[in-house]
């Protein structure tokens, strides 16, 4: 499944989507960036509160598939800049984390 | 046996938003360079935890990248504080870092453990009042 048809079925709010067509495979959540850099695995949807820019060398880094903010959490500007140079795909959500993981978990089914 | 390529970083310590672009640039030598993609995201998250770490806790330093034929060489070198107790920092959950960075989601003590997680090697020399110095191997 691509990020652009994750998103859609999941009706995300797009914030930077520079690689939409990226495939993407299972689910990080974590909003401490250490940990999620130690656990979270390649294509991963990752699921996070946290909003500053750090999120989006941790996504490059890890090569998740797409960042998810959940309850409605926002990036500022540079942020979203920094994700669209950097090629890091990140979108936002009303649901709450475990929402969107469940609403995922039942996409794969 | 052919020279290593070296790639050469000063660790900015002065602003905490810009930290890890040294990572980041490292990150993308190794793709040009046609490494897989499992040794890039080893090699670019250690040296990330690590370049976060000098500019945490001492100020900046210099990273060196070693690219050799069958490993990969990160050395980072500060002229921080040192640590205490190199076993103690070690531990999962044991950190110093101060509340604003924790804030902004790091400080959870899983930094050197994840250099530690994700390198062959990892050697570490530390002198109080002196500085750090940091070797990590990983194996092509």
């Amino acid at each position: 499944m691509t990020v652009y048809e994750m998103a859609k079925q999941l009706e995300l709010t797009p914030i930077a989507v520079p690689e939409g067509d990226r495939n993407c495979a299972g689910v990080y959540i974590g909003d401490l960036l250490s940990w999620v850099m130690g656990r979270a695995k390649s294509e991963n949807v990752w699921i996070t509160i946290m909003s500053n820019i750090k999120i989006v060398a941790v996504a490059s880094l890890t090569d998740v598939a797409c960042v998810v903010l959940a309850e409605g959490v926002t990036v500022d500007d540079r942020v979203r800049e920094t994700a669209e140079q950097k090629g890091v795909n990140i979108y936002t959500s009303e649901k709450t984390a475990y929402e969107l993981a469940t609403a995922l978990a039942s996409l794969t089914k | 046996m052919t020279d290593a390529v070296r790639l050469h970083f000063l660790v900015d310590g002065e602003d905490f938003t810009s930290a890890g672009q040294a990572s980041v640039q490292v990150k993308k030598n190794l793709r040009q360079l046609g490494i897989a993609p499992e040794i890039i995201r080893k090699v670019s998250i250690a040296m990330y935890e690590g370049e976060i770490n000098m500019v945490i806790h001492a100020g900046g330093g210099e990273a060196d990248v070693l690219i050799y034929e069958d490993r990969i060489e990160i050395e980072l070198v500060d002229r921080g504080p040192g640590i205490a107790n190199i076993d103690l920092a070690m531990q999962e959950g044991f950190s110093t870092a101060p509340d604003n960075i924790r804030s902004l989601g790091f400080g959870a003590g899983m930094g050197l453990p994840n250099m530690k997680r994700y390198t062959d090697s990892m050697h570490i020399e530390s002198a109080l009042g002196e500085g750090t110095r940091i070797l990590m191997t990983v194996r092509l």
